[in-house]
């Protein structure tokens, strides 16, 4: 597998330190009580979504889960538009009726963001089938958990994609856990991407937290997947570091899984192999604070900007009420 | 102007408006030529004109056809879904209802979900419990979604292409018993708006309020009635959700009595909205209480008899009709 160059190093670092920065600011946010709305938390698996939006071209689409900061904000929807509607305003990408489970934006690619668990494989399906049918060249990538490998649209969406070829990338963050429940207390199997094969689909599993493996299996996914080769399932190993959701317990977390996903943490292993390719301290240090500014306007942005009107709820439902 | 079955009045409609846009294609259960063109034969000859791409035969997997039309539309095409039978809706509802139905609102109108979903059902032909259900009311409860059914060639042709040209999700009801049925082609281009009821009847006693294969039994009720001198107006509904209130209420306020009707099972059926709507509306019109009928509040049985006397029968559509308007 060839090295990745140092010019895409520098933009898979800055998107992952990008999805870091909006998670760890989210909790604070949360922590200190000036917002209170259902949060996914995502650290721990910063890496693979940053690594697999910077797999993909602007015009790609993305399917991506409630768990979907890290494929949002890494594929560059606008900080503000995020927070807006993460926020529940009129500003947000879906004018505050969407919220952190449904966020929308088909200008940056976000095409669906499904709040049931397994939803966004058959879309992604659909989305590949207008590529093909009209010869645009997009690739679809759809993110979803280890949770939804056993639900029946992961397995129906598998074989369509399989039998037609579709330009479509499965990517499994496996975080080892379907919200409350560990892998091994919800699957037998010791992985998923060997249920690849039952398909006729090439699948791969890698170490997510290590950019020379996450980012090179995404992109040959995607290379695939463009030259009309058909789908993949890559899998990625990766630790989800908080609860199900912010706020819920993960006491059911064995000690030694915590201590494991430490050592494991994605974000010194990337600055080390950023350190490795002649990076400094410094010019790593400026880009976590620019992003930090970038998210500290857009957070303002967002607390001051206006509610949607009420009305808002009977908008959007049909055409003839848009 | 040719007669045409409502099977070839539904593959017109689709064929015309494949020719007209590339963006729409067809994808369900044995819907291409190496299949027969579809179990009813509605897509019959299509895929010999527009290909295997645009006449998609899929496994049987409901919720990966519903999700590849759902995420096909998001891309701009508008694909025709066929689920094969209406009880099988049961294995694709979160991609129907949470997914189609909600897309639109849910991103702030920015990824409308343009699809036709084609189903079909029917009670009288001895498929049994499981492939009979007229499920309309499950959907009519969901918000952002139309749901269609034509009891005639001619809207069958024109809500198709109506259907086609939305926006929006569309569940499209054909009922097997009304294939066969011949009538006039209304010809290329002919469009009948959605949400538009068609007075199949005018009359002055009553309104029946109805839509689909029990449109036929209500015109033939009204036929009988007038030689009793009972002057019936039968509304057929044509887009059941959301419905034309506008014709529904002039025709009671008119008659001043109404009766619902569908094959539907009766309870939490849309008779029941569309009876206490009227009632809420047309209270000072009314000369008695709203009355509904449907099907039996049972799974469809199987054996011939049962099934006869499971669907909604003439006599008591008679008898309903007497007792509101006085005349036993």
């Amino acid at each position: 597998m060839a090295e990745i160059d140092r010019d895409k190093l520098l933009d898979i670092y800055t998107r992952t330190m990008k999805v870091n920065r909006t998670d760890e600011k989210f909790r604070e946010l949360l922590m200190g009580g000036k917002v209170a709305v259902m949060y996914y938390c995502v650290r721990g698996q910063e890496l693979v979504s940053a690594a697999a939006m910077a797999a993909l071209e602007k015009d790609d689409y993305v399917v991506c889960t409630y768990r979907g900061q890290g494929e949002q904000t890494a594929k560059g929807i606008p900080m503000e538009k995020w927070w807006g509607e993460c926020l529940g305003k009129a500003t947000g990408t879906c004018k505050g009726k969407g919220g952190t489970m449904h966020i929308t934006d088909p200008e940056t690619g976000i095409m669906v963001t499904t709040g049931v668990v397994g939803s966004g494989l058959p879309i992604a399906n659909g989305l590949a089938m207008a590529s093909q049918n009209n010869g645009d060249g997009r690739v679809t990538l759809v993110s979803f958990g280890d949770g939804a490998a056993n639900i029946g649209g992961f397995h129906e969406a598998m074989n369509m994609a399989q039998l037609y070829k579709l330009p479509v990338v499965f990517l499994c963050q496996n975080n080892r856990y379907g919200e409350h429940t560990a892998y091994a207390d919800h699957t037998d199997s010791p992985n998923i991407a060997s249920r690849a094969a039952g398909y006729g689909m090439p699948g791969v599993t890698v170490d997510g937290n290590d950019v020379n493996q996450i980012y090179p299996a995404v992109k040959e996914a995607v290379d695939r997947a463009r030259r009309g080769e058909g789908p993949t399932l890559v899998e990625a190993m990766c630790y989800r570091m908080m609860g199900h959701f912010f706020g819920s317990d993960f006491s059911y977390m064995p000690p030694e899984h915590i201590a494991e996903m430490k050592a494991e943490d994605p974000l010194p292993k990337l600055r080390k192999v950023m350190l490795e390719h002649q990076f400094t301290e410094e010019e790593l240090d400026k880009i976590v604070a620019d992003i930090d500014a970038q998210i500290n306007a857009a957070v303002e942005h967002a607390l001051a900007a206006p509610l949607p009107d009420t009305d808002e709820i009977y908008k959007d439902v049909l055409e003839e009420t848009a | 102007m040719a007669q045409i079955t409502m099977t070839q009045a539904l593959n017109l409609a689709i064929d015309e408006a494949m020719a007209e846009d590339d963006g729409v294609f067809c994808l369900g259960e044995d819907v291409s030529a190496k299949q027969g063109g579809g179990v009813f034969k509605v897509t019959s000859g299509l895929t010999e004109k527009y290909g295997e791409h645009r006449i998609r035969a899929t496994p049987i997997s409901e919720t990966a056809i519903i999700g590849a039309a759902v995420g096909a539309a998001l891309a701009g095409q508008r694909p025709i879904a066929e689920i094969m039978l209406m009880n099988f809706v049961g294995v694709c509802m979160d991609q129907i209802v949470n997914h189609a139905a909600k897309l639109r609102f849910m991103s702030g109108g920015q990824t409308p979900c343009p699809i036709v979903i084609r189903t079909t059902t029917g009670v009288g032909v001895g498929f049994g419990g499981q492939h009979s259900d007229m499920l309309e009311a499950w959907f009519a409860h969901v918000a952002g979604i139309h749901v269609v059914t034509p009891s005639n060639p001619a809207d069958a042709r024109g809500l198709m292409r109506a259907s086609i040209d939305a926006n929006d999700p569309v569940i499209f009801i054909e009922n097997i018993l009304c294939y066969g049925l011949k009538a006039e082609d209304p010809g290329p281009g002919y469009r009948v708006p959605l949400g538009k009821a068609a007075i199949a009847r005018e009359g002055s006693d009553i309104s029946i309020i109805t839509y689909g294969r029990t449109v036929l039994d209500a015109l033939a009720v009204a036929d009988d009635l007038a030689k009793e001198g009972i002057s019936v107006e039968v509304i057929d509904l044509r887009t059941i959700a959301p419905y034309d209130e506008e014709t529904v209420l002039a025709s009671v306020r008119k008659t001043g009595r109404a009766l619902t009707l569908h094959e539907a099972v009766r309870p939490f059926g849309t008779g029941a909205e569309i009876a206490a709507n009227i009632q809420e509306k047309c209270w000072d019109s009314l000369k008695g209480p709203v009355r509904r009928i449907g099907g039996t509040f049972s799974a469809v049985p199987f054996a011939s008899h049962l099934e006869q006397a499971w669907i909604p029968q003439k006599s008591d559509i008679v008898a309903q009709i007497k007792a509101s308007v006085g005349k036993h």
